[in-house]
């Protein structure tokens, strides 16, 4: 089963409408609606709140702007208080609660609040907010590894470089529903249940156990739904505890955008030495990170944007400062990549500023300063790439040996955290799509057509990633599993690993039907439930499979052995074989359904808990030093675009990718991921902008004036492929996880078009984050 | 106000409210949660229905249209398109092969309008899909998808339509009656006014039944009427004025072109539809009607200021005429997005060069200014000499910032659109829409 490109096992429910998101399901009678009133001005004390016209609404049953204590929101420091008291920090803050008949009328209602305020100085960009000190911690983090040295040569510049929306397709939404007793069940569109489940617990003043959060899926969540749903949730359970009636909450989409974090825009200062063949001596970035009003999850993700700062790339001497600066903005918060993307398109901009500098080949330069190969003997070569086109197999999964060899830890280099790269394929991988996408055939190509073409110019670039795989925050590496084997050999699958449309459900049922050796029409996946599985993390990182793929496979080969130890023993035999719904031990064969029968009747226990940890890692955050990763996850992209130096539009033209996901679980669902991520990832540096005004009032909070890519933004031409060698480490199924690593595959269109317009001139671009139409023309006029 | 409508196959009968959306209606009322809500503004296309009139199927947003507008419709949501056996429409099987879904929350409405281009043949899978966003798969997998249902049979599905038709003289007497009543034609505009504004609506003249202000009578010139949608504007000047058609293929999506129409384009005044500087460019007359009450103008003259327009009390847009040769216009819309985005600049150019000589110009812009605005001083400049790219735009254009762009950038791009117009009349080549991989 593993390995094998089934559909997503909702698929057939998604495309018959009948997959059900929180908003689908049906809600008993006399269930309320709410919405948030929202502050108007980005920062300043509240004088005065006049509700009486939102208490008068038709269909309004309460409003609550008072509570005491104010529960909190904030996944890390107590900083979020449900409701503003007596000062707002951003426009879009949530000032009172409306509770009413309907969705509808609490919107009408929440319009109508009376608010004064005494305006407060905002602080809304980062020069202000260096200005103004204002920051989360006492002072920028820094990490120095060795002495910067003289260098025959350097390259200096910043980056201005954007945020993004989330833009899930399904907004934020929670139900409460009371129960006896004072409990609460919660639905949440949420990636971490047991966060819900704890913010909840506190804001009702009950123990955990009173809890219980129930999630089937998400309409997509990317990050934004790890700490964002958190003041829904408990909204609903305040005013559901308050009436003592169902709550639901869900914003509209402006609201959505108004209220919630986003990526994290950042502002990237760099001064890099290097010699005459391209070669980085050392390197000083400087990240200017624009928080927002909380604390939120900034700090672990300013710090993955310095864990990847170093890229694909050994930085002999390196100085990383990170400021994580409060503003009067939404807060800024977990997105797919987790500051990584932020990181390494710092460092993939130097490598771009160092050959343009040098008259090189970026691509060179890039392969110059790649870490050393995999220390270990000559790898098996490399099986023919999978083909996204036009059909699927499992050639890279399936056949492939478990033993991967040996990394020399005595060869590898180290990251700028004293990690050792002991996995980097980075040298073959990128010389397989160098050749399988004629890089330097095409841009030979591409100089001769610009030559020709007064007015389009066209550019290519192949950058590569290599991206930590584990939460930076060592404990958060746990998962657990609940597996039931029913008496007619169904089996139900539980974990704690939330579906967002990754696939990461079907992908462990994969793994807990391979174990039993059966179909996994056999496994019934189960809504994440605290009250199956508990104290959960997110699910983030990418870690979703590695995590909970682990903990199934524990949980189901504690029940396979005890189902082998029973027919062992009543066929006096050791040798119990599970396989295509077969179990077959000395003569005998039965069905798999004959088994459970039998182990039932036995009374053996046919429910098992399983649970994993990942090993190997340790991290000292303040220090910067040590092994945050279990592994590293790799690919390399390119993409051509061709841009009109007339007005700035572009387009891209072709991509090739090839990434590495080790032994796929399943390589259709990999290659979902690495098409979305790469579209997404090029998304954020081109057409999504976030436009917020002088009075910190975010101008783009709709698809009218947000632009994700749409249907014909996608790479005319697109050539996706997998890697296909196992991981080294012992992951599950020698798998390699794949949600958040081609994200940053995107940054090769951002590259591309950098290199079109440096055509156009002898200087270099110094393209700013999103290269939206106006910015490609700004930077075409700088060169 | 009673309406009658089929409703996946099914009559519906029921008293509908002014203001009550299809999308609400299914997921309140019906408890057919399939059809989602992602945006309720018309952009995300998660909504997607297909509505059967006597034009045949029409993918609509759910989210911008009022029940009121379906009476005599028939509306197919994701829950009804499998066959009756069960077995899945050829589109939703394709979805399910082909990896098309992940999160799943926008499929519903991708299924819906591939069902409808599957109904009606078209093939042009990246327009017809310009209005369903996915925030997952890249679009890959949707492509692969629809491609692969391409032709695969699908009879069970074939609605019929019965609606009754309204005059536009009874629309005249209505409409100079309560002349304080709000005219609905596609309800992409007042249906934001609902969804976004919150607002209610207390005298509503839908237009879609009107059948004959959605005519269009081609001779020496053209004549347009009010009710004509974009979709089949656009089908019209394929032919006769292709640069426009192109520009009205990038006019917000199919589930909106479907909807809106070109009189309320013109007549709702906004400075960045797309419509009216290409009709001016063409040299347009405006038909106005109050009553039994005719008039008509060019249509530079409609737009006196922002959101204000030359219209009295109880008129209405009745038609728009253009001339049927105009072989020179080129119109050029510049966004950050290609696709389903309102313009940051829209340059239209409509230049007669004759011995070498400009003899005559007419330039308009969109997203300029506070109206749809004619270039009248570079038209100046370049008659009477060649055609060159230097005009004083600053002239004529004092542009703002905003979201979508800068005022520089504005500025910038109206003259680098004119430079682009002498290169394409050149016959180079100008649009990276065109350039293959």
């Amino acid at each position: 089963m593993m390995g094998k490109a089934l559909p997503h096992d909702a698929a057939p429910l998604h495309v018959s409408g009948a997959a059900r998101y929180v908003d689908d399901i049906p809600v008993p009678a006399g269930t309320l609606h709410l919405a948030f009133g929202l502050s108007t001005v980005a920062h300043g004390d509240i004088l005065s709140m006049d509700l009486s016209a939102v208490r008068d609404a038709p269909g309004v049953v309460a409003v609550i702007d008072d509570l005491d204590p104010m529960p909190d929101c904030s996944p890390s420091i107590g900083d979020e208080p449900l409701l503003a008291v007596g000062r707002v920090h951003y426009v879009g803050q949530p000032l009172f609660i409306v509770v009413a008949e309907s969705h509808l009328a609490a919107r009408k209602a929440a319009r109508l609040g009376r608010v004064e305020y005494a305006e407060l100085p905002a602080i809304l960009t980062v020069d202000q907010a260096m200005a103004a000190n204002s920051r989360f911690e006492n002072g920028p983090v820094i990490w120095q590894k060795g002495e910067i040295p003289p260098a025959p040569h350097t390259v200096s510049g910043s980056m201005e470089v954007g945020g993004q929306e989330h833009f899930y397709l399904e907004g934020q939404i929670a139900l409460a529903l009371p129960q006896e007793g004072g409990d609460m069940v919660i639905h949440s569109s949420t990636q971490h249940p047991t966060e819900i489940q704890h913010k909840v617990a506190h804001a009702l003043h009950v123990p955990m156990n009173a809890v219980r959060v129930e999630v089937r899926r998400m309409g997509g969540g990317f990050g934004g739904k790890e700490s964002q749903g958190n003041a829904l949730a408990i909204a609903c359970a305040v005013a559901a505890r308050a009436t003592g009636r169902p709550c639901k909450m869900r914003y509209d989409r402006d609201d959505d955008m108004v209220i919630t974090g986003k990526r994290h825009d950042l502002r990237i200062e760099y001064r890099a030495g290097f010699d005459d063949d391209g070669r980085i001596t050392g390197v000083e970035f400087r990240h200017l990170f624009r928080c927002g009003w909380s604390q939120d999850l900034s700090l672990p993700v300013a710090d993955r944007a310095m864990l990847h700062a170093d890229n694909a790339y050994f930085l002999p001497a390196v100085r990383i400062e990170s400021h994580r600066l409060r503003t009067n903005t939404q807060s800024a918060t977990a997105y797919r990549g987790f500051g990584g993307p932020q990181g390494v398109i710092g460092i993939e901009r130097v490598m771009d500023h160092i050959a343009h500098t040098l008259g090189m080949d970026p691509l060179e330069v890039r392969r110059r300063n790649f870490y050393r190969a995999m220390g270990h003997a000559p790898a098996p070569a490399p099986q023919h790439p999978q083909a996204s086109t036009p059909e699927l197999t499992s050639q890279a999964a399936e056949g492939v040996p478990h033993s991967a060899p040996k990394p020399d830890p005595g060869t590898a280099q180290t990251t700028p955290y004293h990690m050792p790269v002991e996995d980097f394929i980075g040298h073959e991988l990128v010389a397989k799509l160098a050749e399988t996408s004629d890089y330097q055939e095409r841009r030979k190509a591409i100089a001769e057509w610009n030559a020709k073409n007064p007015i389009l110019k066209r550019g290519i670039a192949l950058t590569p990633v290599k991206f930590g795989i584990s939460f930076t925050l060592t404990w958060l590496n746990q998962a657990g599993a609940l597996v039931h084997v029913y008496q007619d050999g169904s089996v139900h699958l539980n974990h704690g690993g939330t579906e967002m449309g990754q696939g990461l459900f079907q992908k462990v049922a994969q793994v807990a039907a391979g174990v039993f050796g059966i179909d996994t029409a056999q496994v019934k996946i189960t809504a994440t439930d605290t009250g199956k599985v508990p104290n959960t993390s997110a699910t983030a990182a990418s870690s979703g499979s590695d995590l909970n793929g682990m903990a199934v496979k524990a949980a189901c080969e504690t029940l396979r052995d005890r189902m082998a130890a029973f027919l062992g023993e009543r066929h006096q035999t050791t040798g119990v074989a599970f396989k295509d719904g077969r179990v077959t031990v000395g003569g005998a064969d039965y069905s798999f359904a004959e088994v459970a029968a039998l182990a039932y009747q036995a009374r053996v226990s046919l429910s098992a808990t399983g649970f994993y940890a990942t090993p190997k890692i340790t991290w000292d955050r303040l220090r910067g030093q040590g092994r945050p990763f279990f592994y590293f996850a790799y690919g390399a992209a390119v993409t051509e675009v061709v841009i009109d130096t007339l007005t700035g539009e572009n387009r891209i033209l072709r991509t090739d990718i090839l990434h590495d996901t080790g032994s796929s679980l399943n390589p259709a669902l990999d290659i979902g991921q690495i098409e979305g991520g790469y579209v997404q990832g090029a998304g954020w540096l081109t057409t999504e902008e976030l436009v917020w005004d002088d009075k910190g009032r975010l101008r783009t909070h709709a698809p009218s004036t947000y632009k994700i890519p749409a249907c014909s933004d996608r790479p005319r031409d697109f050539r996706v492929a997998l890697w296909g060698r196992p991981n080294p480490e012992d992951s599950i199924g020698r798998s390699k996880a794949v949600g958040e690593p081609p994200f940053m595959l995107g940054i090769s269109a951002f590259m591309a078009i950098s290199d079109a317009i440096a055509s156009c001139g002898a200087r270099y671009p110094a393209l700013g984050a999103p290269a939206t139409p106006e910015r490609i023309l700004k930077a075409l006029r700088h060169v | 106000m009673e309406i009658a409508f089929h409703l996946n196959g099914t009559p519906v009968r029921l008293d509908a409210p002014p203001t009550r959306t299809l999308l609400d209606w299914l997921r309140e009322d019906r408890g057919l949660c399939g059809t989602k809500e992602g945006c309720n503004e018309g952009d995300c296309g998660a909504c997607t229905v297909m509505v059967t009139d006597e034009g045949g199927a029409k993918a609509l947003n759910a989210c911008l249209l009022f029940l009121l507008q379906l009476d005599g419709k028939a509306v197919r949501t994701v829950e009804g398109i499998a066959a009756p056996d069960g077995t899945p429409h050829p589109v939703q099987q394709a979805m399910v092969d082909h990896h098309g879904s992940q999160c799943g929350f926008c499929t519903p409405g991708f299924v819906m309008s591939m069902a409808v281009a599957h109904c009606t043949g078209r093939t042009d899978h990246d327009d017809v899909l310009a209005g369903n966003l996915c925030r997952c798969t890249g679009y890959a997998p949707i492509i692969r998808a629809a491609q692969a249902a391409e032709g695969a049979p699908a009879p069970w599905l074939a609605d019929s339509a019965k609606t009754h038709p309204v005059s536009v003289d009874d629309l005249a007497a209505a409409y100079a009656a309560r002349p304080d009543a709000t005219l609905i034609a596609g309800a992409t505009d007042v249906g934001l006014w609902v969804t976004k504004d919150l607002r209610d609506l207390p005298d509503p003249i839908f237009l879609n039944r009107v059948t004959d202000l959605a005519r269009i009578e081609m001779g020496e010139s053209i004549r347009i009427g009010a009710g004509v949608t974009i979709a089949a504007l656009r089908d019209a000047m394929r032919d006769v004025h292709p640069s426009f058609a192109e520009m009205l293929r990038r006019y917000a999506s199919v589930q909106i072109r479907n909807a809106a129409t070109i009189g309320g384009n013109i007549a709702n005044g906004s400075p960045i539809g797309d419509g009216p500087p290409a009709l001016i460019a063409l040299g347009a007359t405006l038909h106005l009607r109050q009553g039994n009450a005719r008039r008509e103008m060019p249509l530079e003259d409609f737009f006196l200021d922002y959101r204000k327009q030359d219209r009295r009390p109880g008129e209405f847009v009745e038609a728009v005429t253009i001339p049927r040769h105009a072989p020179a216009l080129r119109c050029y819309k510049i966004s950050k997005r290609f696709d389903q985005d309102i313009s940051a600049v829209c340059g239209c150019f409509n230049v007669t060069v004759e011995g070498g000589i400009v003899t005559a110009a007419r330039i308009a812009f969109g997203g300029m200014a506070g109206i749809p605005k004619r270039a009248t001083n570079v038209e100046n400049a370049l008659i009477g000499k060649p055609l060159t790219a230097d005009a004083p735009f600053e002239a004529d254009f004092t542009p703002l910032s905003d979201m979508r762009a800068s005022a520089d950038y504005r500025l910038t791009v109206a003259r680098n659109l004119l430079r682009r117009y002498v290169h394409d009349l050149a016959g180079d080549p100008v649009s990276v829409l065109e350039v293959q991989p």
